[in-house]
């Protein structure tokens, strides 16, 4: 009768505050050099101890360089933040995972692919994309520097239980349709505060057959959403994917840890607060056009008209986003002229992302005039990707290898995109302002973002990738 | 211990910023959080040009807005980034509630952690108040009675869940509160970790030297 989520909330309630508020028990905590060093500061000022120094995990990733043989000197931003964040952490009795570190890379795609994420945590991290790491089966979600500290010494937190909602998807995808482009439309259709004051549960059959690193994608986009709180329930996919990882448990410990994670399924007759239906085989690869991850439209179709907006407050805010991304009305998106390509961040900088654009550049060139980089999103994906040789695909093509971080997603550690420059980016967010001041985002999947390097337009990857199927 | 002003009544004129879907990297964009000038460049893109001359449409440049302690948005409002430097720079410009038809879960919450009424209101309610803000109403947000009240005749009832309500108008600080907690809570994690002994990381170090 319950949903994952309720069950999951249940064995970390504390106790409860009131009617709707619990104090709950944190599992795992992630920082990160942005987040960090001022709440571990915030702590020492108030002369407070890291109460569970073994159950948080620090990454340096916002601020970093992606440049190869980086320092901390490589940006203004790692100057200053990094040796904070190390002698914070050092004091605190906190790993480290630093810039030279094999397993360093962006927090959420680390803790997954290190086994630190297991199902059936409360996974914490000053970030809202914390929600990715849902695609494993933890409870997983972002809160503010505050919240940090409160973790740091306490390992608790009181919070406003949210309502469950099931996102259940069916159907099979089409060729070139990826878990990127189903959470677009998703939002597309929702709008961008449709999941908000929900913890969402992705589930159909859609979902069952997506594989662990496509199910971390579309939990990611969560907070597009409007949700803090995104999650995929745990199967054997997610079983195999987590077996044998370094920090995964072994022997009788996983025995044990899989015949609890099996029970966690939401039950048949669970109730949620909302359903929403999604037809997967409806889906077509998608581009933004706007300001919001919910201006979002299919690639061969064309910008809206804010007269079509659904009201007046909408139309405004179209009309403003019309301006930034200097586009007009019933303009097609597809062939609209690029100047920069970014493969990476915490949404797509998996393998399975890397190889799936690699598969588009295979034996083309990027396009003149277009600056074309891949960031993968750590180290350890680094050197799978270049053990199979994606990196010299990419290189082969003209694109940049870079280091692991988030870079252009957000643009802290000087990767950006200047002002007026359009870029086709597989991070999260088209904010205003967000890769560059007046730089111009447009939201897409890595094999679209690899298809419009080779023609330094926005494309149509089924029109290109035909040859790969 | 660090707690914060108590709110129990705020009245003042009321900024009205009717745009939908305000994120937190237009609130305070990163170079502002980087540079430590968040509070001053606070909604930078609504304010000024990229060249940094002001824009003719600022929103905030009404002088009858000036000292306002409520703020009235459009939906959505503060969703993004959790960062929460978008709170610090809103509660530095002296506003101590926001009125929305929507928030971003991370920045309501981030609201509450510091004396900052995120409120939550139905959207109809919200596009009246944003009129009366316009025409200079006085706007009363008080949580004893549970009412929002204006000069112009409105009354608006509102709830709020209760810990939050007295957090506010006690001015208290969660941590402070948590931390008398700590001794159920190592109770609690002594139990959870022994059924769950998975949690406790272990790393293997044969993967280490692989």
């Amino acid at each position: 009768m319950r949903t994952m989520f309720e069950k999951v909330w249940a064995d970390h309630v504390v106790t409860s505050l009131s009617a709707d508020t619990d104090l709950v028990w944190i599992d795992r905590h992630f920082t990160h050099d942005l987040s960090g060093p001022f709440s571990m500061r915030s702590l020492e000022k108030r002369g407070l101890a890291c109460r569970h120094p073994e159950l948080t995990f620090a990454l340096p990733d916002h601020g970093v360089s992606t440049s190869p043989a980086r320092t901390d000197a490589s940006t203004p931003a790692s100057a200053k933040m990094l040796p904070v964040f190390r002698r914070t952490t050092s004091a605190l009795g906190i790993r480290l995972f630093d810039l030279d570190d094999k397993y360093q890379g962006i927090v959420h795609v680390v803790g997954p692919e290190l086994g630190l994420t297991l199902p059936g945590m409360f996974v914490v991290c000053g970030d809202s994309h914390t929600c990715t790491q849902g695609g494993v089966g933890a409870v997983a979600w972002g809160i503010g520097n505050t919240e940090v500290t409160q973790v740091l010494a306490t390992q608790a937190l009181n919070v406003q239980r949210p309502a469950p909602m099931l996102i259940r998807i069916d159907g099979e995808l089409a060729a070139h349709v990826s878990a990127k482009d189903v959470i677009l439309h998703l939002i597309a259709r929702q709008g961008a505060d449709g999941g908000s004051g929900h913890a969402i549960e992705y589930g159909g059959s859609t979902v069952r057959d997506m594989s662990v690193e496509a199910r971390l994608t579309l939990c990611n986009l969560t907070a597009e959403f409007g949700a803090a709180m995104g999650l995929v329930a745990p199967d054997d996919a997610t079983f195999s994917y987590l077996e044998d990882r370094p920090y995964s448990p072994t022997g009788s410990r996983w025995t044990a840890a899989v015949e609890y994670w099996r029970s966690l399924s939401s039950d048949a007759d669970a109730m949620f607060a909302r359903t929403i239906d999604v037809d997967a085989t409806a889906v077509a690869p998608q581009v933004s056009w706007g300001t919001s991850p919910a201006h979002t439209i299919p690639v061969d179709g064309i910008v809206p008209d804010p007269a079509d907006a659904p009201d007046s407050a909408t139309a405004r805010v179209w009309m403003a986003a019309l301006a930034y991304m200097d586009l007009r009305p019933g303009q097609p998106i597809e062939g609209l002229p690029v100047q920069h390509v970014f493969i990476g961040s915490c949404t797509n900088s998996r393998l399975e992302d890397l190889e799936s654009a690699a598969a588009v550049v295979r034996g083309a060139r990027v396009a003149d005039g277009v600056r074309a980089w891949v960031v993968p999103g750590s180290q350890s994906v680094k050197r799978q990707a270049e053990r199979r040789g994606l990196d010299e695909v990419f290189t082969a093509a003209g694109f940049a290898w870079r280091e692991p971080g988030c870079s252009m997603c957000m643009s802290m550690n000087g990767d950006i995109v200047p002002p007026g420059e359009r870029s086709i980016s597989t991070s999260n967010r088209n904010f205003v302002g967000r890769q560059g001041t007046a730089a111009r985002t447009h939201l897409a999947s890595p094999e679209t973002a690899a298809a419009s390097a080779l023609t330094g337009t926005i494309t149509d990857v089924r029109r290109v990738a035909g040859r790969t199927g | 211990m660090s707690g914060h002003a108590p709110l129990t009544r705020v009245s003042s004129r009321a900024m009205p910023l009717d745009i939908d879907s305000i994120d937190t990297d237009v609130i305070t964009p990163m170079p502002r959080v980087m540079d430590g000038t968040y509070v001053e460049h606070a909604f930078e893109p609504l304010r000024f040009e990229d060249d940094g001359r002001p824009k003719p449409d600022d929103p905030f440049a009404d002088a009858r807005f000036t000292g306002a302690e409520i703020l009235v948005t459009g939906a959505n409002f503060g969703c993004g980034s959790s960062r929460e430097t978008a709170v610090w720079a809103i509660k530095g410009m002296g506003y101590r509630v926001v009125i929305a038809e929507s928030f971003g879960d991370i920045f309501s919450s981030n609201c509450f952690k510091n004396g900052v009424l995120a409120l939550r209101l139905p959207r109809d309610d919200v596009r009246r108040l944003l009129a009366q803000a316009q025409s200079g109403e006085v706007v009363t947000i008080d949580l004893d009675d549970m009412l929002v009240t204006t000069s112009g005749g409105l009354s608006i009832p509102f709830q709020l869940p209760e810990l939050r309500r007295t957090a506010l108008r006690e001015g208290l600080d969660d941590l402070d509160v948590t931390l008398r907690m700590a001794d159920l809570i190592e109770d609690f994690a002594a139990e959870h970790l022994a059924q769950r002994p998975w949690v406790l990381p272990k790393a293997d170090e044969r993967h280490y030297q692989a």
